[in-house]
């Protein structure tokens, strides 16, 4: 079995995001990056999957600047056989551009299955796996919570949906989104990142994949959300029942 | 025939209308304002007579009625097939569905289908240059993001607590029944089942009240203290990451940039920390309180009320004071 798993460079999830006092966008200064939390549970998932089929592939792939090899070299490190760079400029892709572009990597990889996560943690889009899908042609499950396979052929999957957990059953080629509660990603171990060094990372371009990266969906400017005021500290439940029905109008 | 500018995608379940196409019913006739020309409404599926019937009263120029034998459980594969092609026949220029876990599974394919630009989770719609920008968070709500979508047809989906629940405007649009265009050799996937989660309680994003609970109640068992408290007020109940993570509830009690974004009257979070990630999902609640211990929390930032107490002492008193006063 062949899977490809996505390995997006994200910033951290537990750094301070503010934007730039000009506006023009994120202050990145003291803003560290990692691989999205949704994509090391993908990760983390193909390699339980392989190791449930007992032979296979998985390739990890990112779309972004040269930096994003970082997170290649993660995935490999988790042990991720190769990994693909595909180099563009992240501030001109959009998750129409981004999905193109993987589905012309799955034209020349043919893989079984391609994980991806629900959503990047930073555009907060939850588009590329389901976007991916309609350009293949190729069924789908979002918001994976458990993934069981039948054989090579298929996998029936759990998802996270409102009111519950919907399950489906897939044909491969499939492309299947992770959620938070799908697994626990492992760390990369230290014979891991020795190993990750030698295994292959091919660096290619839209260009090379015959993708042209027009946007379809561009920025036109980034404001700060709405402010909430902190509002009072109350001393005792009598306190805080008083405001709720005198204040508030609540209760 | 519907042929109005703007097409709404309506959802619904076993027949019955999801009340968040109702959100976008209003996200509609806001984009209608700014754009000019009203809009239609689209719901597929099987057996739909009455979900039409109560669609036809919101002022759409026609309901398109959309049925299929491969529509009777929900595939993503399916539906997109069926709505992007009742949205090419129309000629819409604007395709809008709410931001469930079903629109968000679907739409994009179906923007996919159309060759479309599509915004998620849109909070606001604002005009610019003549046609419309679109507002929506990122980074977990700690930025606004506005785009505008360069496609000749324009799909996005809103987030249901920034629109209204449209009013019935009164009146009849006219229904119009088709069997929906699914290439049912196309599919390779089947919906096998929904396992739901049982409550008499409401829907975590229609309550007028939600009372949350987070890794401060210490163990599963604790938190019948934060559903005692949520049903004194005929509430919802909510959770942190850290105990949906843990196994002690429900994953669709999660509220957060994750999880579901919630705008109650009232939101109580007990024993929550109050990361960015959690307040992504309430920090739109008119009234919001926070019991923790920690007097330096940041909930205490979004608070309107701040009770720092242990919440083993204070929230059996709230509820049995609550109580007292209700009589
Ligand atoms: C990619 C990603 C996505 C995420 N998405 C979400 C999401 O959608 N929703 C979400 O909630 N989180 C999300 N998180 C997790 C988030 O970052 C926090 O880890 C989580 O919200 C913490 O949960 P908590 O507040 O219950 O636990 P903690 O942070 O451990 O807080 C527990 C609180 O309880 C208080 N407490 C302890 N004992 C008592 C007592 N006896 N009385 C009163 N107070 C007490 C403590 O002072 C503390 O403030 C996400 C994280 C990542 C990385
Ligand atoms: N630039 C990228 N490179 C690799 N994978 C990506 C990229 N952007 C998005 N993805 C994948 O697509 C998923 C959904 O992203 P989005 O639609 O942008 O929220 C992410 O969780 C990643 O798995």
């Amino acid at each position: 079995m062949k899977i490809l798993v996505t390995a997006k460079r994200v910033t951290d999830p537990d750094s301070k995001i503010q934007l730039k006092p000009d506006r023009s966008g994120i202050n990145l200064d003291n803003v560290d990056f990692k691989m999205n939390p949704f994509c090391e549970i993908a990760v983390e998932e193909a390699l339980r999957l392989i190791d449930a089929a007992g032979d296979g592939e998985t390739i990890a792939v990112a779309v972004g600047d040269s930096d994003a090899t970082k997170e290649i070299r993660t995935a490999m490190a988790m042990g991720c056989d190769r990994g693909i760079l595909v180099e563009a400029d992240e501030t001109q892709l959009d998750s129409d551009a981004v999905a193109r572009v993987l589905a012309a990597i799955c034209a020349k990889e043919k893989p079984d299955l391609v994980l991806l996560g629900k959503q990047a943690i930073d555009g907060d889009s939850n588009q590329v796996g389901q976007l991916l899908a309609e350009y293949l042609g190729w069924p789908q499950a979002t918001f994976a919570y458990k993934i069981s396979l039948n054989g090579t052929s298929g996998a029936t999957v759990q998802r996270e949906v409102d009111g519950g957990v919907e399950t489906v059953s897939l044909t491969f080629p499939a492309v299947i989104t992770t959620d938070l509660r799908l697994n626990e990603p492992r760390y990369a171990s230290l014979p891991g990142i020795m190993k990750a060094k030698k295994k292959p990372l091919e660096e290619t371009t839209a260009a090379d994949l015959g993708v042209d990266l027009a946007l379809k969906v561009e920025s036109v400017g980034f404001e700060p959300p709405p402010a909430r005021q902190a509002g009072v500290k109350v001393k005792t439940v009598d306190e805080l029942i008083e405001k709720l029905a005198g204040e508030a109008k609540v209760i | 025939m519907a042929s109005s500018k703007i097409l709404v995608l309506a959802e619904q379940q076993a027949g019955k209308l999801t009340r968040a196409s109702l959100n976008a019913v209003s996200a509609a006739r806001q984009l209608a304002q700014i754009v000019g020309g009203g809009f239609d409404i689209a719901v597929a599926g099987q057996g739909l007579d009455a979900v039409a019937a109560a669609l036809s009263t919101y002022g759409a120029g026609a309901v398109v009625q959309l049925e299929h034998e491969t529509l009777a459980g929900y595939t993503a594969q399916a539906y997109a097939q069926a709505f992007a092609a009742a949205a090419k026949a129309s000629g819409a220029q604007f395709i809008v569905a709410a931001a469930t876990s079903i629109g968000k599974d679907m739409t994009p394919r179906v923007a996919a289908r159309l060759g479309a630009g599509m915004a998620s989770d849109v909070t606001a719609l604002v005009a610019h240059g003549g046609g419309v920008a679109y507002k929506r968070p990122m980074w977990a709500g700690n930025v606004l993001g506005a785009v505008k979508i360069n496609t000749a047809v324009q799909v996005f989906t809103v987030r249901p607590t920034e629109f209204p629940v449209a009013e019935a405007s009164g009146g009849a649009s006219a229904v119009e029944k088709s069997a929906a265009a699914v290439d049912a050799g196309s599919l390779r996937m089947k919906y096998i089942g929904l396992e739901k989660v049982e409550s008499s309680r409401p829907e975590l994003t229609d309550a007028s009240v939600v009372v949350a609970g987070g890794r401060g109640l210490k163990e599963a068992a604790n938190f019948k203290l934060v559903e005692g408290l949520a049903d004194l007020f005929g509430g919802a109940v909510g959770a942190s990451r850290a105990v949906v993570d843990a196994g002690w509830v429900p994953n669709d009690w999660q509220v957060g940039q994750t999880g579901k974004v919630v705008a109650p009257k009232l939101y109580i979070a007990v024993g929550i920390s109050g990361a960015i990630q959690h307040l992504a999902g309430m920090k739109g609640s008119k009234t919001i309180v926070a019991i923790n211990k920690d007097g330096e929390a940041p909930i205490f930032q979004v608070a309107d009320y701040g009770l720092v107490a242990d919440l083993f002492a204070v929230v059996p008193e709230l509820t049995q004071k609550l109580a007292a006063r209700k009589g």
